[in-house]
């Protein structure tokens, strides 16, 4: 068994409008000086969100990634070199050593909010 | 110490020793000094046309030169060995160096056999046998009008083909009363004659040469008829002549009819000397085909290790490769004999003649012959080779189903363990099935790797994809080459698919054919479908896109972006270029001039893309399509215009070509050149499509490629006017987006084409498919939805909003940094 670790969310922060973000996609946005990549799956119903530099060559552009899903489990590639990484705990898929910082999304009245620890 | 071995002849043969001596016990005892006249080491002989039709060196090599060192072998190229001194048991090269042996192996093959026909030594007479020999025919080229091949067997055949594709008009001559006198009959052969006179090569039987005319060089033939040809190149290709000459000098044994003499045990008269490969005469003949020379080198290693192992002759079906039309003949192809049963079939119309010889019981293949459609040659040769007992109606072999499976009720499941497969190397079905179920190769490549199946003449690899797929049948799988975990279909089914059912976004496509949430294959995949078919702009689908294309830009490091406006033909006023220089200057763009005759500006952040675009695109720009698969550019010399060479205008006709295409979406990028002249400054023949000036017209090249895997163009058809030239251009383009697998070149396309070069030709150009003016159609349309997508989303506000970093700041991306360099700036390092 995996054991996951729960972070306790201390504060949620208003990040942007939904309709700012793009249907079936990602975008980034800016928090407190951190840069997190927001991915909206719009058929599922679901929202997910990363930081948005990638662990390979250090690029800002996971936001820029195709999303999709493998078996299911929702991952997005990144555009440079298309390492992937699954979005529900941030790891690589395609290579162990990567790890990606996930977050916690909800949607309230319209806007997206991102869990801070 | 270590006893040498001496190995004269560093060819086919010889390699193949090398390699399985490198795998034997042999390794402890011996040390291995091979030689070799030719500057390169042993090469890929059986598949000298592609050398000519522009593989490079590196790649038809057997193995890298760096190979024979790693294996301990020394390996002395470009040093020809001319005397053997068998009391003193060393031999002396032609640097005067002498090396001794305690064993000595020749592997010296064989020469292009030239008759002594008067004229012979002139200018602009060739043979057709070495890299050496292509190059020299290669520089003559521009210098000729029209070529004649004497030869009409196998090899002269392939030669002809060879040169006609080449652009030049081509005889070939026999003095046979028919074409491929040893594997055809007469039937056949007149068959054979009128597919090759649909591509134009002229045939002439009954001819024997009496002299080549010219005055120190070549310019036509005079035959013993009387009658006379002109021609300004020719190649001979009369036969082959074993190099027994050091034997003889040595003393050995030699036919008189040429070839060094040995037993079945690859053992001359010498204890000493042994000799293998094309060299050599056994059971009474020479064996001209690389599978019994491969063989002869598995013997002799096996006797030199003690084993004790005979050459016992080798089957000699041969299947004709590379001339368009396919021709095979198998087992015993022209017994005449009472007591045998021929079946035959002959479609005249279609260019079809097969034929099979069976046991006066009809019980036995003995062998046959097949022209103009082969499809079954691997199963018959099979069924000959293994005795297999012949099913009820033999005659379906020929007439009814066909391929791997159930050609006439025999499949290759039903093939014995035993089945060499792979004559080349030598491998059975049971190792080829051993690889695929116990190593997990279940890929062509795998196998090719794990088995070396497949590795020489190719010959086999037909068979080995219906190993594969009859293996992947039995365990319930298939082997169809879907697009990912989200499509059960192939790119090619996908497009009928959206185009029949009108299918215009992908959750349209996932929604009705897909499922899951699709991915980072089939996403950008339909983006490039959905383009190709209804040409839309990209920007609507950008979720959908590969990042350049969803940006409309090329990703490049620390996520700036590139900016590459459209010249088209590389032609631009002062005035353009001025705009150029300023835009880059007020954002601060480095600039660099790009191989396809452009200029491409680095650097520009996201948010600034749009800015920059509304100027280029006010001063008259349009969008270079550098980020797509799609039409680059069509790169152009100056043309008739300036240059004093200049057959016609190449520059207006890139321009022409460039804007007919551009922004056409493809499965993979595209290139195109347009070059005055012969001389061929454009490059033309490194590119998707390549046309090329004549005296006459425009000569159309396809299929080339630059990059990673340098490949030139192949003359699709010459001497054309610019509207057929355009309109088999439409055709060309429109079949390839419509049949290849995603990111597929063209010449990776072509080369895994069913049918290769002849069948294109004969689709684009004779359209036999009768698909020529629907794919005219088709581009038609496409061209007819082009628009600019930079300035699509320059004029709307909503699609700009889509270029900017942060969705919810203005900021920018502080993770962008430069450093100065020549007085512009670079990405710093992160
Ligand atoms: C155009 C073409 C197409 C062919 N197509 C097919 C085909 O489809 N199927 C098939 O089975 N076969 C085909 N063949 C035949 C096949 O290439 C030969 O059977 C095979 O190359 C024989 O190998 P080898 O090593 O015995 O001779 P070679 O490959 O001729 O090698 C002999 C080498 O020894 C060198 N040598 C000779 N004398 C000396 C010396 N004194 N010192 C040093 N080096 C020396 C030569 O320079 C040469 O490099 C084709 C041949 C040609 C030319
Ligand atoms: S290809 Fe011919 S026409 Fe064009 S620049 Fe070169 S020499 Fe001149
Ligand atoms: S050759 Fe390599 S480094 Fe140079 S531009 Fe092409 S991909 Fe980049
Ligand atoms: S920077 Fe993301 S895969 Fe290389």
């Amino acid at each position: 068994m995996e054991t996951q670790t729960i972070t306790e969310v201390k504060e949620w922060i208003k990040a942007a409008a939904v309709e700012d973000f793009p249907e079936n996609g990602g975008a980034a946005v800016l928090i407190n000086g951190e840069q997190i990549a927001v991915f909206n799956f719009t058929n599922e119903g679901r929202w997910y969100a990363t930081q948005n530099q990638c662990p390979h060559k250090g690029e800002m552009a996971i936001s820029r990634g195709l999303t999709g899903d493998s078996e299911g489990h929702p991952k997005v590639a990144c555009p440079f070199h298309k390492r992937t990484f699954s979005l529900e705990d941030g790891k690589c898929l395609t290579d162990e050593q990567y790890q990606l910082k996930t977050y916690p999304v909800k949607v309230e009245n319209g806007f997206v909010f991102i869990g801070i620890e | 110490m270590k006893k040498r071995i001496v190995l004269i002849g560093n060819g086919m043969t010889g390699y193949k020793f090398c390699e399985k001596f490198v795998a034997s016990s042999l390794v402890h005892e011996y040390e291995l000094l091979v030689f070799g006249e030719e500057p390169h080491p042993a090469y890929d002989r059986v598949h000298l046309t592609s050398y000519y039709t522009g593989t490079v060196p590196e790649e038809l090599l057997l193995a890298p030169a760096g190979w024979y060192a790693e294996h301990g072998i020394e390996l002395r190229t470009h040093e020809r060995i001319t005397s053997i001194d068998r009391n003193s048991k060393t031999i002396i090269s032609e640097k005067n160096l002498s090396y001794s042996y305690d064993i000595l192996i020749l592997s010296t093959g064989s020469s292009a056999f030239v008759p002594p026909i008067e004229g012979v030594e002139k200018k602009g007479v060739f043979v057709y046998r070495t890299f050496d020999d292509i190059d020299k025919i290669k520089a003559y080229i521009p210098n000729a009008k029209k070529a004649a091949v004497i030869g009409g067997g196998l090899l002269g055949l392939e030669a002809a083909k060879a040169v006609l594709d080449d652009g030049l008009p081509t005889s070939i001559i026999e003095f046979a009363p028919r074409l491929m006198p040893r594997q055809l009959d007469p039937q056949g052969a007149e068959i054979l004659k009128s597919k090759l006179e649909e591509f134009n090569l002229e045939v002439m039987l009954n001819k024997s040469t009496k002299c080549i005319m010219g005055n120190g060089s070549v310019q036509g033939l005079e035959f013993n008829d009387g009658s006379k040809l002109d021609t300004d190149l020719l190649v001979i290709s009369a036969g082959i002549r074993p190099r027994d000459e050091l034997a003889k000098q040595a003393g050995l044994e030699v036919h008189p009819r040429g070839g060094i003499v040995v037993n079945s045990k690859m053992e001359t008269a010498d204890p000493g000397i042994f000799a293998i490969g094309e060299c050599v005469v056994v059971h009474n003949m020479v064996w001209g085909l690389v599978a019994p020379c491969y063989e002869m080198a598995e013997v002799l290693v096996q006797n030199l290790q003690g084993d004790s192992k005979e050459f016992l002759g080798f089957d000699l079906s041969s299947k004709l490769k590379l001339i368009g039309t396919d021709v095979a003949s198998f087992g015993d192809a022209l017994v005449e004999d009472k007591n045998i049963k021929t079946i035959v079939y002959e479609n005249k119309a279609r260019g079809i003649y097969k034929r099979l010889n069976l046991t006066a019981d009809g019980k036995y293949l003995l062998g046959g012959i097949l022209v103009g459609e082969a499809e079954e040659y691997n199963m018959l040769k099979q069924v000959v080779n293994n005795k297999m007992v012949l099913p009820e109606n033999p005659e379906d072999f020929i007439l009814g189903a066909r391929g791997g499976e159930g050609a006439a009720g025999i499949s290759v499941g039903d093939l014995p363990d035993a089945a060499s497969i792979c004559s080349c190397e030598n491998i059975s079905k049971g190792q080829i099935m051993q690889a695929i179920e116990q190593d997990g190769a279940e890929a062509l490549p795998l196998i090719k790797k794990c088995t070396k199946a497949g590795t020489g003449c190719g010959g086999c690899v037909p068979m080995l994809d219906d190993l594969l797929t009859h293996y992947m049948k039995s365990q319930g799988r298939e082997v169809r080459k879907t697009i990912c975990e989200h499509f059960n279909y192939t790119r090619q089914e996908l497009y009928d698919l959206i185009k029949v059912n009108e299918i215009k976004t992908f959750n349209d496509l996932l929604a009705t054919y897909g499922k899951g949430s699709g991915c980072e294959l089939c996403k950008p995949l339909t983006a490039s479908l959905l383009a190709s078919i209804w040409n839309d702009v990209i920007v609507k689908h950008d979720t959908i896109q590969d990042t350049n294309d969803r940006f409309l830009a090329n990703i490049q490091q620390r996520g700036v972006y590139s900016v590459v406006p459209r010249i088209p033909g590389g032609e631009i006023t002062p005035d353009k270029l001025i705009v150029i220089g300023q835009v880059a200057k007020k954002y601060d763009l480095y600039t660099k001039i790009t191989g396809g005759q452009r200029i491409d500006l680095f650097g520009a952040r996201v948010d600034q893309l749009p800015n920059i675009w509304e100027e280029l695109i006010d001063a008259g720009f349009e969008s270079g399509h550098a980020y797509g698969k799609a039409l680059r550019t069509v790169k152009s010399c100056v043309g008739s215009t300036w240059c004093r060479f200049g057959m016609d205008d190449s520059v207006s006709f890139a321009i022409e070509v460039e804007n007919r295409y551009k922004g056409l979406r493809s499965p993979h990028k595209l290139k195109g050149g347009v070059s005055g002249c012969v001389r061929e400054c454009a490059e033309a023949r490194g590119k998707d499509f390549g046309i090329i000036a004549t005296d006459k017209g425009w000569n159309l090249f396809v299929c080339g490629n630059g990059g990673a895997n340098p490949r030139h163009a192949d003359l699709l058809a010459s001497d054309l006017d610019k509207e057929t030239c355009v309109r088999y251009l439409d055709r060309f383009l429109m079949f390839y987006i419509k049949t290849a697998g995603p990111l597929t070149r063209t010449s990776k396309w072509l080369s895994e084409l069913e049918g290769g070069l002849g069948y294109l030709k004969d689709v684009i150009v004779k359209d036999s498919l009768g698909i020529g003016e629907k794919l005219e159609q088709e581009m038609k349309e496409l061209i007819s939805h082009y628009q600019c997508e930079w300035t699509t989303v320059v004029r709307n506000e909503e699609m700009r909003k889509k270029f900017r970093h942060f969705v919810n700041s203005d900021q920018i991306d502080e993770n962008i940094k430069y450093v100065p360099m020549r007085g512009q700036k670079m990405p710093a390092k992160v």
